[in-house]
C-alpha cells in the first residue's frame, strides 16, 4: 500500500488497533471520534453485537487536511478482540502502516494479551509482514482500576514488551493516553514513511 | 557530504539575549577575522538554544565578509560518514586535503566523538593542521570538552585552547522577543499577552518554545479562531495541571463529551502530526518521489533515485536527479540512433536502465560498427570529369537538376543507354554530389551487390538491419537495374523502399540499358515507377564528347597531347565512350612498346591494321560494365567481385 502518493499529493495511513478481547480498542476509537471536529471525520463504522462487542471492525476515518501540501488521512481501525474472528483481524490487518497493540492491563487478563499479542505476529506474518519492521506501539490501559487488579506500565513492559517499544499507559474510557498513543504511533509510521517513500 | 548552510539561521534572525551575548560576540568577532581571534571556538548549550543557529550564523557572516573564502559545515556525524567513505574508497589522503583546505570549518554537535578513537586522532590531526594554516574552525557541542566522555586528553586541551563559551537558557524577555519574531516570521498574529503566557511557562528551551507556538498556530488555523491568554494557556497545559480522570464515568462511551482533557487534543495531534510530516515529506523527498514517478511511468528503471529516499539526509539531491535525466537522455539518443540502424536490437532492456549506461553504449557502439552505411558512390567518377556534348545533354542537365533539388524535381531519374556510354560514371558523379550535402547518405552500388546484400541478410536473419540501412539513406542509386529482372523477392523490397524514399523525397537515380518498359523480368509496378520520373537517354557520343574525353585522358599522360591525334581519334565512328577508350588504350600501349611519341600517325597505323598489334593486354577488361584500365582513368570498385565482401565469402564458404 503506498502510503504516500507523490503524484496525487495524498498521504493515506491505515492504522490498526489490535489486542484481546475488552481491552478497549473500540473505547480509544470512541475517544478519538468525539474529540475530532465533525468536519474533519467521517461516519464512523461500528459492528457491534448487541452486547456491545465488535463483530466485524470499527473504521474511523480522519482527515488531518492539507500537511504540507499533501492532503492527509488516517484510518483508524479496530479488531474484534474474540479468539474465533481470526480471519476477521488477518482482513483488517491487510495492509497496515501501523498497529497499536492496546492491552489489558488486569493482572488475569495477562495471558490474553499474550497470546494476542502472538497472533498479531503470526496474523502479519501470513501477510509476509515482520512484527519487528512494521511501526506498532503499546498501550496499557485500564490503569484507572484499582491497583490491587491491575500490573503496572513496568510490570507490563517486562512482560509484554519485549522488544522495547514506545508504551503508554492508558484509561481510554475517560482519554487519559489515547492521544499520546496516537500520536506515538503517528510518529512511527510517518518517519518510516520518511525513510522508504517510493514503495 | 556537506550540509548547506540553511539561510535562515543568520545573526539577523538570532535573538540575542544576556544569556547568549558572549557567544554571539565571539561568533562575530571570529566570522569577522577568521583564523585570527578565537581558534577554535568551541561554544556549549543544552539542546535547542541556537548552537546551530549560531553556528550557520558565523558561516553566513564570514562568507559575507569574505566571499571568496571556502567554508564548510557538517555535523560531526557527517564528517564521521565522510571521512569512513573517503577510506572505504581509498581517499584518506583527499578526505586530508579537502579540509585541511577550508578556511572556515564549522562542526556541529562534536559531543559525538564519545567512543570514536579513530575520529579523535583524527580531528585532532586536523585541527592541528587548520590552527598552523591559520584556518578558523568552530565547534558546537552539548556539553564543554572536558566534560565530553572518553575524550583525548590532547584534543580536550586543543579544543578548550581557543574560547570555550556557553549559551544559557534565555531569560523571560528574550523569550518574549524570540516569540514575537517567530509569529512576524510565520506571519501569525496573536491577541496580546498570548506570547507573554507562553514566555512565562518557563521553559528553558527555544525549541520547545516553538513547538509551543507552532501549537498556537496550527490552533488557530484550524479553527479561525483567534486565541487569548487563556486559551493559549489552556491549549499548552499551563497551570492547568489539575487531576485528570474524574470527568464522570461512563461519559465517554457515548463519545460526545467526553471528560476535559488539556484543550484541544485533536489540534494538539493536528499540530505534532504536522511537524512529522514536514519532517518527512521534506521538499527533497517530493522532488525525488516526483522524478521516481516520471521516469518509471517512462518505462526506466530508478533504482539510483529510489536509494536517495532510503537515506536521511542525501547530499546534492538535486545534482543526482539532474545527472540521471541527462542519462536517461542519453539512453533516449542511444535507443533512438539504436532503432534506426537495427529495429531488433533497440527492445533491449538496457535501454532502460541508466545505472546500465555503460553497457547501453557498448550496445550502441556496436551496431553502429555492425550498420556500415549503405555502400556509397565510387570517388573515381567525379561530376568534373564528366564529358558532357549533345549526345548526352539531357541526361546532364537532368543530373544537375537532381543535384539542385534531390527528390523533388525528377524523382525517379533513370538513366538509359547501351553499355559503355557513361551512365555509370554520371550515375556515380550524381552520388558524389549528393554525398556532400549535410548528413547525407548515399546508398550507390550495383543492382547486383543490392541483390547480393539482401540474399546475405535472409542468410543471416538481419533483414531488418539490411532495411533499417537502406531506409536512412537520404538517396539511392542503383546500378543496372535490369539486373533485378526474376529477383522477385528483391523486387517486392525496392518496391517498398522506393515508395518510402520517395514519399519522403529522398533522390532515386537508376541506369538501365533500355526503357524500363522493354526491359524483361521486371515487374510492371517497377517499371511503371521507374518510368513515373525521367527517363533520360544517353546516345553514342557525338564529336565534342570524345574530345573531351580524349583530350581528359591524353592529359594523364603527357602534358600537350598532340591535337592532330585528338582530331583523329574524335572523327573515327565510335559507337561508346567505352570503345573510344579502348582504341585510345591501343595507341597508347603501343606507343608504349616502341618507346615512340603519341601522334596520330601511330594512331593510324595501330587502328588501320598496318603496324603489328602489342602483345601486351592493353585495353583492359570488363568486369560488370566498365573498363579497368592500365592507365588509371576509370575503376569502379564497386564492381570487383573481390570488393563485394559477402559474395567473396559465399563463394569461400561454398569451395569449402
Amino acid at each position: 500500500m503506498s502510503l504516500v502518493n507523490f503524484t496525487t499529493r495524498e498521504i493515506t495511513c491505515k492504522i490498526v488497533y489490535y489486542g484481546p478481547g475488552r481491552s478497549g480498542k473500540t473505547t480509544n476509537l470512541h475517544y478519538i471520534y468525539g474529540r475530532v471536529p465533525d468536519s474533519r471525520r467521517g461516519r464512523m463504522v461500528s459492528l457491534a453485537t448487541q452486547t456491545d462487542r465488535t463483530l466485524f471492525f470499527d473504521f474511523l476515518p480522519i482527515d488531518l487536511g492539507q500537511i504540507s501540501g499533501f492532503s492527509t488521512r488516517f484510518q483508524l481501525y479496530t479488531v474484534p478482540g474474540q479468539v474465533y474472528y481470526n480471519a476477521t483481524r488477518r482482513l483488517v490487518l491487510q495492509g497496515a502502516d501501523g498497529v497499536v497493540f492496546v492491552g489489558d492491563s488486569q493482572a488475569r487478563q495477562l495471558d490474553e494479551n499474550l497470546e494476542s499479542l502472538q497472533n498479531l505476529q503470526s496474523n502479519l506474518l501470513e501477510h509476509g509482514v515482520d512484527i519487528r519492521t512494521i511501526p506498532l506501539v503499546l498501550q496499557y490501559n485500564k490503569q484507572d482500576l484499582p491497583r490491587e487488579l491491575i500490573l503496572s506500565p513496568a510490570d507490563l513492559d517486562d512482560a509484554l514488551n519485549f522488544r522495547s517499544l514506545p508504551s503508554f499507559s492508558a484509561d481510554a474510557l475517560h482519554g487519559k493516553g489515547v492521544f499520546e498513543t496516537l500520536k506515538g504511533i503517528s510518529e512511527l509510521v510517518l518517519k518510516k514513511l520518511a525513510a522508504g517513500t517510493a514503495a | 557530504m556537506t550540509s548547506a548552510l540553511n539561510p535562515k539561521y543568520s545573526f539577523d534572525s538570532f535573538v540575542v539575549g544576556a544569556a547568549n551575548r558572549l557567544a554571539v560576540t565571539a561568533g562575530r568577532t571570529v566570522a569577522e577575522n577568521p583564523g585570527s581571534a578565537y581558534n577554535p571556538l568551541f561554544i556549549y548549550s543544552g539542546s535547542g538554544l541556537g548552537k546551530t543557529h549560531l553556528l550557520m550564523a558565523v558561516g553566513h557572516a564570514a562568507k559575507k565578509v569574505a566571499p571568496a573564502l571556502n567554508i564548510e559545515y557538517l555535523t560531526l556525524d557527517e564528517y564521521v560518514e565522510a571521512f569512513h567513505a573517503a577510506i572505504a574508497a581509498g581517499q584518506g589522503d583527499a578526505f586530508r586535503r579537502r579540509f585541511q583546505n577550508v578556511d572556515v570549518l564549522l562542526v556541529d554537535d562534536v559531543q559525538f566523538l564519545t567512543n570514536r578513537k579513530e575520529m579523535q586522532s583524527e580531528l585532532l590531526r586536523l585541527t592541528e593542521a587548520l590552527q598552523v594554516g591559520g584556518h578558523q574552525m568552530v565547534l558546537t557541542s552539548d556539553r564543554p570538552p572536558p566534560d565530553i566522555a572518553d575524550l583525548d586528553e590532547r584534543l580536550i586541551s586543543r579544543l578548550s585552547g581557543g574560547l570555550v563559551v556557553d549559551i544559557g537558557a534565555p531569560d523571560y524577555e528574550t523569550r518574549v522577543a524570540i516569540l514575537r519574531r517567530k509569529a512576524e516570521e510565520r506571519g501569525a498574529k496573536f491577541e496580546p499577552g498570548v506570547l507573554e503566557t507562553v514566555a512565562d511557562a518557563e521553559s528553558g528551551n527555544v525549541r520547545e518554545l516553538m513547538g509551543a507556538l507552532n501549537r498556537l498556530v496550527a490552533f488557530q488555523a484550524v479553527n479561525d479562531r483567534s486565541i487569548n491568554a487563556e486559551t493559549a494557556k489552556q491549549l499548552l497545559g499551563i497551570g492547568a495541571e489539575a487531576a485528570p480522570g474524574d470527568g464522570g464515568k461512563g461519559a465517554a462511551r457515548e463519545g460526545a463529551a467526553p471528560a476535559p482533557r488539556s484543550g484541544d487534543e485533536f489540534g494538539d495531534f493536528l499540530a505534532d502530526v504536522t511537524v512529522t510530516v514536514g519532517k518527512a515529506v521534506e521538499a527533497w523527498r517530493a522532488r525525488v518521489g516526483e522524478a521516481v514517478l516520471r521516469w518509471e511511468g517512462e518505462g526506466y528503471r530508478t533504482r539510483r533515485l529510489e536509494a536517495l529516499l532510503e537515506r536521511d539526509t542525501p547530499a546534492a539531491v538535486d545534482q543526482v536527479i539532474t545527472a540521471f535525466t541527462q542519462d536517461v537522455e542519453r539512453l533516449k539518443e542511444l535507443e533512438a540512433e539504436v532503432a534506426e540502424l537495427d529495429p531488433q536490437a533497440a527492445g533491449q532492456s538496457v535501454f532502460r536502465d541508466p545505472e546500465r549506461l555503460g553497457e547501453a553504449e557498448v550496445v550502441a557502439a556496436k551496431v553502429r560498427d555492425g550498420a556500415a552505411p549503405p555502400p556509397g558512390p565510387s570517388a573515381a567518377f567525379p561530376l568534373g570529369a564528366y564529358a558532357v556534348g549533345p549526345s548526352n545533354e539531357v541526361a546532364a542537365s537532368a543530373a544537375r537538376a537532381v543535384l539542385k533539388q534531390p527528390g523533388k524535381k525528377y524523382n525517379p531519374l533513370v538513366l538509359v543507354g547501351k553499355s559503355g556510354l557513361g551512365k555509370t560514371h554520371l550515375l556515380n558523379a550524381i552520388g558524389l554530389e549528393l554525398a556532400r550535402g549535410k548528413r547525407a547518405v548515399v546508398a550507390c552500388l550495383s543492382t547486383q551487390a543490392f541483390v547480393d546484400e539482401l540474399i546475405a541478410a535472409i542468410d543471416g536473419d538481419r533483414v531488418d538491419w539490411w532495411r533499417a540501412r537502406y531506409r536512412r539513406a537520404t538517396a539511392l542509386l542503383l546500378d543496372d537495374i535490369h539486373l533485378i529482372a526474376g529477383k522477385e523477392r528483391t523486387q517486392e523490397e525496392l518496391f517498398n523502399l522506393f515508395n518510402l524514399l520517395q514519399d519522403k523525397e529522398r533522390q532515386l537515380v537508376f541506369t538501365a540499358p533500355a526503357q524500363p518498359h522493354t526491359l524483361p523480368g521486371l515487374e510492371e509496378r517497377i517499371a511503371s515507377r521507374l518510368a513515373g520520373g525521367l527517363v533520360a537517354e544517353l546516345k553514342e557520343p557525338d564529336r565534342e564528347v570524345k574530345r573531351a574525353v580524349l583530350e581528359r585522358m591524353l592529359g594523364q599522360h603527357s602534358a600537350s597531347p598532340d591535337p592532330a591525334l585528338v582530331d583523329y581519334l574524335a572523327d573515327r565512328p565510335a559507337d561508346s565512350v567505352r570503345g573510344l577508350v579502348g582504341e585510345l588504350q591501343r595507341v597508347v600501349g603501343a606507343a608504349a612498346a616502341q618507346d615512340g611519341p603519341l601522334t596520330a600517325g601511330l594512331a593510324r597505323e595501330v587502328l588501320e591494321g598496318q603496324a603489328p598489334r602489342d602483345s601486351r593486354r592493353s585495353a583492359g577488361f570488363r568486369t560488370s560494365g566498365i573498363v579497368v584500365s592500365s592507365l588509371g582513368g576509370i575503376k569502379s570498385r564497386e564492381k570487383m567481385v573481390w570488393d563485394w565482401s559477402d559474395v567473396a565469402d559465399r563463394v569461400i564458404e561454398e569451395f569449402r
